[in-house]
């Protein structure tokens, strides 16, 4: 019997494993208590590493939001600005913005928070940094007092400024003010000295932990109460994952777009924002970004042809079981209602009509001469196209497959190829692609930022942020320039320009809006609830880079212990 | 037995120098930039800024100077344990992290692998033994030898993680723990380690059992033993003798797996979000940071240089016929 002894000590062991996570390994003997603990989950893709917050698309979840605040937030819903750093400001002349900072803010390592602080965040943008284009604009900045900041501009641009006072987050003067180029690039700041409401606890590969700042300025002069002690967030591998850890409980709030979580919803346990279809608010807008510079895609009677050939609720409801909801024609967020010109679009908009973009194709003289079921360039050269989506992003994957049957329906020859991700996107700021789907800009204080991504010139020979398909139209550059130039708080002017820009938009087709990607959410209530909702308040639960700023860092302090 | 030994150790040099340059040229010949896929998550839209920064960061990344002078670099950085620095976790040295991964690997594949081992080669004996054990043993040795891995693996979670709850779904330690050496943690510790090792002990159980069992088969219907039978010893003694014949290509098995150490655990660590080397490769790959992929593959041809020359050590011991090759005893 000898053989049998360590199997049977092996069946001990398991005894003993379970025993000890039955008494309650998570939790019970935990750092973290789980009632005063939020976990989150799919907004990391990667170990904390970097709390820089100046190196973008680098630093650990928090570090802008929760550790670093801008001057502004934005209130997406009303439409406004709402002064956080700043108290207040003002723009005594068109080509000057003054900024009053609050009093008696303090960063958290108790220095005083003061207007040189500010200028020292915008004078990093003379280095090289993913914000020096503002520099394109500003004149100077001095500060003129110790909490006011006047900022005076070389050209006017008060949207694209905005856009950065309420996205950037300012920095301690007494840290940041003499750092080098080499200094700033860097350094990961893994002893963060920020404003915000929660401080750097500790992390690990796998979990980014904050802490709350008892002594944050906000909860006096804002009257907000961040409700967790501790911010857990989980860096997970696979959506599966993230779904287990969801449905279990171990993770209140989860930030990945989850197939089949309509399934899972059940407006008791799991919720998000909505009950019913499309469950998830609106973030951002998924265009199908098409090379201008390929012969048929850089002619519109193409392109018309194509648009209406995409069957959006096809792909709304097959990939995506009405996750997310078809986008309008001018690609603009509902957020953004108040800037589509919806006559123009009434008259000029496409929807989905097969037989339309055949008798297209054909008056533009595209045909199918050699009987292959494709139709030719007017000159008679075959057209074959790719569509490019990354690999392993599933629900595109399936969508771009939807769109390319579709136009081979039509008759044009499209086959959707999934390459690696680097290597998309290193062909497609090189130009080196057909058509990608992307969605580079998302919600935010203007529709500038949208149609700068459509429109910007001069083309360059990297596109690395904007117009992606090469498209080159003065006529629509000057407009959004002109857009850039409408002071902040004037909605009626800016619908005035976005409604000629528009005109030009649908006639010409620059990039077809697809869909609105989901700000995917999705909560468990089982400890933490009072979550934005349809019926509850309108905020919105997302860890994403960018959303504290326009409105998500209200619901740390919305939320409540359930029972 | 030098001898032996130290053309064993010549054979390993070489292959570690082979190895070493291929693993040095893969990532240097492959299509993709590193540090412009590093800038492009920076979304620097300033075309002079990312100009400047990407001549800066070739700089770091030492790939701006002559092929042949990186190369010599990347030996002399090698015997200083220096692997560079990662393009994505940037600036994190690739040496820390790798070694920050590595326990959570070992940890999991060595006990399950030879566990595995120890227990499937007695099982594997055992049923060779009694017809009864070897109908109920082999099929279900199959059974478990066929299935895919990461189904299994898959089951297991869900059975007892999602839906019995009995074990954590993720992670290498609990959620809200911080690392520290007490029982709580290490118990913690144990629980998340559990399913992972579980099914890869299951998986390599079966493969074992079968194995094993075919071998003594096979030994006990060998010429020696009908022999010793005719010469009436007893069973056990022939079942002895069988045993030690059947483990030598078993112990063969166990060095090449022990090799692959870091392959094996790579599904493994993507089903159970486990936070070891397997997780790491799949990272980098994605995120193209070719530095620290060409670490971790360091690590793997070191690893499988080093099993196997243990292994060379162990057949010495258990295998007569090597010492008499070393001797010059045979032809």
């Amino acid at each position: 019997m000898k053989s049998l002894r360590l199997p049977a000590a092996l069946a001990a062991l398991v005894m003993v494993a379970s025993a000890c996570s039955g008494e309650g390994g998570e939790g019970g003997s935990g750092g973290y208590p789980r009632d005063e603990t939020l976990y989150t989950v799919g907004t990391s893709w990667g170990p904390p590493v970097n709390w820089n917050p100046i190196m973008r698309g680098q630093y650990a979840v928090g570090t802008m939001g929760l550790a670093y605040e801008p001057l502004f937030h934005y209130d997406a819903e009303e439409g406004d600005y709402v002064p956080w750093l700043a108290e207040s400001d003002e723009w005594p002349a068109e080509d000057t913005h003054v900024i009053t900072l609050r009093d008696g803010m303090t960063w958290s390592d108790g220095e005083p928070i003061v207007a040189q602080d500010v200028v020292t965040t915008l004078e990093i943008g003379q280095l090289d940094v993913s914000y020096s284009n503002i520099w394109n604009f500003i004149e100077d900045v001095e500060a003129t007092d110790d909490l006011e900041v006047t900022v005076t501009f070389s050209d006017t641009r008060p949207q694209e400024w905005m856009n950065w006072a309420y996205s950037h987050g300012i920095v301690p003067d007494h840290i940041w003010g003499e750092k080098s180029q080499e200094e700033i690039t860097d350094d990961t700041n893994s002893d963060p000295v920020g404003s915000g409401p929660y401080l750097y606890e500790t992390h690990a590969d796998d979990r980014m932990v904050w802490k709350r700042n008892d002594d944050w300025w906000g909860t006096e002069a804002l009257g907000l109460e961040m409700k967790p002690t501790y911010i857990v967030d989980i860096v997970v591998e696979s959506n599966e994952a993230s779904m287990n850890l969801v449905r279990s409980g171990d993770v209140d709030i989860s930030n990945n777009f989850l197939p089949g979580i309509d399934q899972v919803i059940d407006g008791e346990e799991i919720t998000s924002y909505y009950d019913g279809p499309p469950f998830m608010q609106s973030a951002n807008t998924a265009w199908l970004v098409l090379n201008h510079e390929h012969e048929a895609l850089g002619d519109v009677e193409f392109r018309r042809a194509l648009a209406h050939a995409i069957n959006m609720d096809q792909i709304v409801e097959g990939p995506y079981s009405n996750l997310v909801e078809a986008a309008s024609p001018t690609g603009l967020l509902p957020q953004w209602d108040d800037f589509i010109d919806h006559d123009l679009v009434e008259a000029q908009g496409y929807s989905y009509n097969p037989d339309e973009a055949v008798a297209i194709l054909e008056e533009a003289g595209y045909m199918d001469e050699n009987g292959d079921g494709y139709v030719e360039t007017p000159d008679g050269e075959p057209i074959s196209l790719t569509l490019e989506v990354p690999s392993g992003w599933t629900d595109w994957m399936e969508s771009a497959s939807v769109i390319a049957d579709n136009a081979q329906d039509v008759g044009i020859n499209i086959e959707a190829t999934y390459p690696d991700f680097n290597l998309l996107v290193d062909n497609r700021n090189d130009g080196d692609f057909d058509m990608v789907v992307n969605n580079e800009r998302q919600l935010s204080n203007t529709p500038w930022t949208y149609y700068d991504y459509l429109f910007q010139l001069p083309l360059r020979d990297q596109q690395t942020t904007v117009n992606f398909g090469r498209y080159e139209n003065e006529e629509a550059w000057d407009l959004v320039q002109e857009l850039a130039t409408v002071p902040a708080d004037d909605t009626e002017g800016a619908a005035e320009i976005t409604s000629r820009i528009q005109e030009i938009q649908l006639a010409e087709l620059p990039a077809i809006p697809l869909w609105y990607n989901g700000l995917w959410s999705q909560q468990n209530n089982s400890v933490w609830t009072n979550w934005p909702s349809e019926s509850g308040y309108h905020g919105y639960a997302a860890m994403w880079d960018g959303w504290f700023e326009i409105g998500a860092i209200h619901t740390l302090a919305e939320i409540e212990l359930a029972e | 037995m030098w001898r032996y030994m130290g053309r064993k150790l010549g054979f390993y040099g070489l292959t570690f120098v082979i190895a070493v340059t291929i693993n040095w040229m893969i990532p240097r010949f492959m299509p993709g930039d590193p540090v412009r896929s590093m800038l492009n998550r920076a979304s620097i839209s300033d075309p002079e800024a990312l100009e400047r920064m990407t001549t800066y960061y070739n700089e770091v990344f030492g790939l701006d100077t002559p092929l042949h002078q990186q190369y010599f670099a990347f030996w002399a950085g090698l015997f200083r344990g220096d692997l560079g620095v990662s393009v994505w976790l940037y600036p994190e040295p690739v040496t820390d992290i790798i070694l920050r991964h590595v326990p959570y690997t070992l940890g999991l594949l060595i006990p399950a692998i030879v566990l595995s081992w120890i227990v499937g080669n007695h099982f594997g004996a055992f049923a060779a033994r009694g017809k009864v054990l070897d109908n109920t043993l082999l099929p279900v040795g199959y059974v478990l030898t066929a299935t895919p891995y990461m189904w299994m693996a898959l089951l297991l979670l869900w059975a007892l993680g999602v839906m019995g709850g009995f074990f954590p779904t993720a992670g290498g330690y609990g959620f809200a723990l911080t690392p520290s050496w007490s029982w709580p943690f290490f118990l913690n510790l144990v629980t998340h380690w559990f399913l992972p090792f579980l099914s890869m002990f299951i998986v390599g159980l079966g493969g074992w059992a079968i194995g094993m069992r075919n071998m003594i088969i096979y030994e006990l219907e060998a010429d020696y033993s009908n022999y010793l039978q005719a010469l009436g010893a007893p069973r056990r003694l022939i079942r002895r003798y069988a045993f030690r014949n059947a483990m030598l290509p078993q112990i063969t098995g166990l060095a090449v797996q022990l090799g692959t150490i870091i392959a094996g655990a790579l599904l493994t660590e993507i089903v159970f979000t486990y936070p070891g080397l397997g997780t790491l490769i799949l990272r980098s790959l994605n995120n193209n940071d070719l530095f620290l992929l060409q670490g971790i593959f360091l690590f793997v041809v070191i690893g499988v240089l080093i099993a196997n020359f243990i292994i060379d050590i162990i057949y010495v011991l258990v295998d007569p016929r090597t010492r008499v090759q070393m001797t010059g005893g045979s032809s």
